[in-house]
């Protein structure tokens, strides 16, 4: 996984409310059983002009420059609601997005996005709008700034905000961590319960 | 202060405090499909790890499997069938159990894993599928996971988890004729919002609860997620342990009695504290229809479209307008009457026998409208089969809806078949999204009694007003 500690980067407004998991990247474009090769199904339906085909709808903002090269997304209350398919993250993440800035999450989502190397980072609604507002003026210049070592997003304003996430996905950003070595390292813990647990309910164990 | 019912669950199964709200917690059960299962299962593979404990995961097809009869591993999906056979193989190498194709048990995973006994009341169960939320309503701890979070259930047997905020949504009263439990979680969540269970464990109680048989316990906790809910589950009781008893993976002789005593110590203790509560009075409830594009686009059927311009909050109104283009509605129709292509009866939603026998009830005697396409999916091989020992098929069929092997089918479209460019179906699923059943399909989502007045209409049809049949 991709470690994530800093970024000044180019971000896109897609202020949209509950944008869901089937719009990050709808079922038909998941061919193959792979977590590559889904950056090309990022936002299909909306990115272009019919289901399918690769005809660039002009009008869609990750199709216009400076905005093709974000790795920042700023969106609406509810991101990556819906279904648990992971390929949306895989998607974003091929694509080139590193930071999700919205003022809720789908909760599958959001654990998806830290185990692909994805900061998932809640602002308040109102923050979030003036933030797109700045970019809008002049998105080449007006870059966001994100320091996941301070949990601090500053804006082109020169505001900064200290954004919450728990240490441990915080560690796993940073570090790269592979999660299941991480609870390995617990594995007589577990498997300690585990003989108790057998105890207490052994219907449990088929 | 006493415990809630999902606060006792997580003690049951907290193997290590993690600081700051993380917890290790064991996983009782995990259970996967051949979309987002497979990739988990050849992670595992890749990476030469193993399955701890391969008696307690199961999977099942149904994703991507065809639900025409005489199907076979080829798909309509363009290269399906690679999912299918990867599971299979994945499966039998790591040594997991598999309901495969031509299994009278296989079905839609959250329809087969309560059938078959394996979620149980008490239980921590997971599946790489957001609607595992469904299995709570046997007072499990059942949620929806990630890929990579299924190779870590299935490796380490545990998973790494932020103890949620919780919340407790009462109905009460006594719901109208013709309201069931989809419309109740639907008017849940069209007051409350797609977003307003956002970072919380939710139980549902309440006499309309209570009072509600198992299966449609399971259609209430499904759409748990589509309120943004992280799971939801309903405490165990005289309903849910009838329902479980005598199931193929249930406990039995002293081992049921024993699981009984701990069953009865689940639900919340009187003086539970909830974060945040809600209180939805089932008498005002009429058969709901969503109009939109997201679960909270919804209204009851005797209402009409809103007004973008009505809508005070500027993210919601530029919702409504995209919905409303989307669906191509006037602000202010009425949604009775609304002509529609195609009606859904299926998904791990509203599949269940009782689901079958209520639209049959409807169905029995009449005709689907001329040019209306309707399609039945049974959600479980079992459910097929007990469907066609009382007649429902005969019923379904005569009346011209097609029978259907089980899967989650046109729930969604992943590539193969759909309903249709622009079409407008009436469906029993839970998701309303773009292009979700078809390139720009126009979904409306309903109960299955609804689903099949509006199938025999033509239209959008309020259940309560249809006149009797003739049965003949």
């Amino acid at each position: 996984m991709d470690k994530f500690t800093e970024l000044t980067a180019i971000a896109a407004p897609l202020l949209r409310i509950n944008v869901d998991t089937d719009a990050i990247i709808p079922s038909r474009e998941m061919k193959r059983v792979s977590k590559e090769g889904l950056g090309k199904g990022l936002f299909a339906g909306w990115r272009y002009t019919e289901p399918g085909s690769r005809n660039e709808n002009p009008d869609f903002i990750l199709n216009r420059e400076p905005y093709r090269r974000a790795q920042i997304l700023l969106s609406g209350a509810n991101f990556g609601c819906g279904s648990s398919r992971e390929h949306a993250v895989w998607a974003l993440a091929e694509w080139g997005l590193r930071v999700i800035v919205a003022p809720s999450f789908g909760a599958i989502f959001y654990s998806n996005c830290v185990r692909n190397g994805i900061l998932p980072i809640v602002l308040p609604d109102d923050r979030v709008q003036a933030l797109a507002a700045l970019v809008e003026e002049d998105p080449q210049a007006n870059r966001i700034r994100v320091d996941l070592g301070d949990c601090v997003i500053t804006g082109p304003d020169r505001l900064s905000d200290k954004f919450d996430i728990n240490p441990s996905d915080r560690e796993m950003l940073m570090e790269g961590l592979d999660a299941i070595a991480v609870t390995m390292k617990r594995d007589d813990e577990i498997l300690a319960f585990q003989a108790r647990d057998r105890l207490k309910r052994p219907w449990i164990y088929l | 202060m006493g415990q809630n019912i999902i606060e006792k669950l997580w003690a049951t199964h907290s193997v290590a405090d993690l600081g700051d709200g993380g917890h290790l917690i064991y996983i009782d059960r995990v259970f996967f499909h051949e979309r987002t299962g497979s990739i988990a299962l050849k992670g595992l593979e890749a990476a030469g790890r193993k399955v701890r404990n391969p008696e307690q995961v199961f999977g099942c097809m149904d994703h991507i499997v065809d639900t025409i009869p005489g199907r076979t591993d080829d798909t309509m999906v363009p290269g399906g069938s690679a999912f299918i056979t990867t599971t299979r193989e994945a499966a039998k190498a790591a040594g997991v159990n598999l309901f495969d194709l031509g299994d009278d048990r296989q079905g839609i995973v959250h329809i087969v894993s309560p059938e078959q006994g394996i979620a149980l009341p008490g239980v921590t169960l997971v599946c790489p599928d957001s609607h595992t939320c469904t299995q709570g309503a046997l007072g499990a701890l059942a949620w929806g996971i990630g890929s990579t979070e299924c190779e870590h259930a299935m490796a380490t047997k545990t998973l790494v988890v932020q103890k949620p905020k919780f919340m407790r949504v009462r109905f009460e009263g006594q719901p109208g004729n013709g309201v069931t439990a989809k419309d109740m979680i639907l008017f849940l969540i069209g007051r409350h919002t797609a977003s307003g269970g956002v970072g919380y464990a939710i139980e549902f109680a309440g006499e309309a609860v209570r009072a509600l048989p198992m299966e449609a316990r399971f259609t209430l906790c499904n759409m748990g997620v589509e309120f943004g809910a992280w799971t939801c589950i309903i405490a165990p009781d005289q309903t849910t342990f009838d329902y479980v008893a005598g199931r193929p993976y249930a406990p039995e002789g002293p081992a049921w009695d024993q699981a009984l005593a701990h069953w009865h110590t689940l639900p919340s203790d009187d003086d539970a504290e909830f974060d945040k509560e809600f209180v939805i009075d089932c008498a005002g409830i009429v058969p709901q229809v969503t109009w939109g594009t997201s679960p909270q686009h919804e209204t009851g059927i005797d209402g009409s479209v809103p007004d973008p311009l009505d809508e005070p909050d500027p993210n919601r109104r530029q919702s409504i307008e995209r919905a409303l283009e989307y669906m191509d509605l006037k602000p202010g129709s009425r949604l009775e009457g609304l002509s529609i292509d195609s009606a859904f009866i299926g998904s791990c939603t509203n599949s269940r026998l009782s689901d079958l026998r209520n639209a049959a009830a409807i169905l029995k005697g009449r005709k689907v409208a001329e040019g209306v396409k309707a399609i039945c999916v049974p959600g479980s091989g079992q459910v097929k089969k007990a469907a066609e020992a009382e007649g429902l098929d005969r019923i379904f069929i005569d009346a011209g809806f097609e029978w259907r092997e089980p899967g989650c089918s046109m729930c969604f479209f992943a590539g193969g078949e759909n309903l249709g460019f622009e079409q407008r179906a009436v469906s029993s699923t839970n998701r309303n999204f773009e292009n979700r059943q078809g390139p720009r399909t126009r979904t409306h989502l309903a109960s299955p009694t609804t689903v099949a007045a509006s199938a025999i209409r033509g239209c959008l049809t309020d259940v309560r007003k249809l006149e009797p049949a003739s049965h003949g």
